[in-house]
């Protein structure tokens, strides 16, 4: 999983049939620092996310296990909303 | 896997249900000489680590959701051992 922050919402109307329904955010992932790093990317939401919140996002087909049974063709999933984070850099 | 060093907790209130008691803690991949390499990333912890502790990472869907020992577990990324001790040749 990474860190990531919620930077919009993506709206369309002609998709996949799996993902009616299913809630698309853009996210920019963030290092531990809180910066910026790698590319924004698109990502299905299952706990209900939004602009301007930290959460953390898990790769691959296991985005798409949230919303089980539905098969969809998945590669990014929000899987929680951090409250907060620390490090502990020796 | 990889070689990583963990650098942080992370807090999770609102999250899928299989995070439900599980330790999140973040990682920073490592080369073998203790060089942080790529983005901090999030795992599950299966074994007890805590920070600054050296750990092995396993970076695959299936095999971190059975370290979670939970079915359906959207994860992708799990401390599956601490390292005591390692030797290698350049």
């Amino acid at each position: 999983m990474q860190l990531a922050r919620v930077i919009g919402d993506v709206v369309a109307t002609r998709k996949d049939p799996g993902f009616d329904s299913t809630p698309l955010l853009l996210l920019q992932p963030i290092s531990a620092d809180g910066k910026n790093v790698g590319r924004p990317l698109v990502a299905v939401d299952s706990v209900g996310a939004g602009v301007g919140e930290t959460v953390f996002f898990v790769r691959g087909k296991e985005a798409s296990f949230p919303f089980h049974p539905t098969e969809m063709p998945a590669d990014a999933g929000i899987v929680g909303i951090v409250d907060h984070w620390s490090t502990d850099k020796k | 896997m990889i070689l990583a060093r963990v650098v942080g907790t992370v807090v999770s209130t609102q999250k899928r249900a299989q995070f439900l008691g599980a330790k999140l803690l973040l990682v920073q991949p490592e080369t073998p000489q203790g060089v942080a390499t790529g983005a901090t990333l999030l795992a599950i912890d299966s074994v007890g680590a805590g920070v600054c502790e050296r750990v092995i990472v396993v970076l695959e869907g299936r095999a971190a959701g059975e370290a979670l020992g939970k079915k359906l577990a959207p994860v992708d990324a799990a401390i599956i051992g601490i390292v005591d001790q390692l030797e290698f040749v350049e």
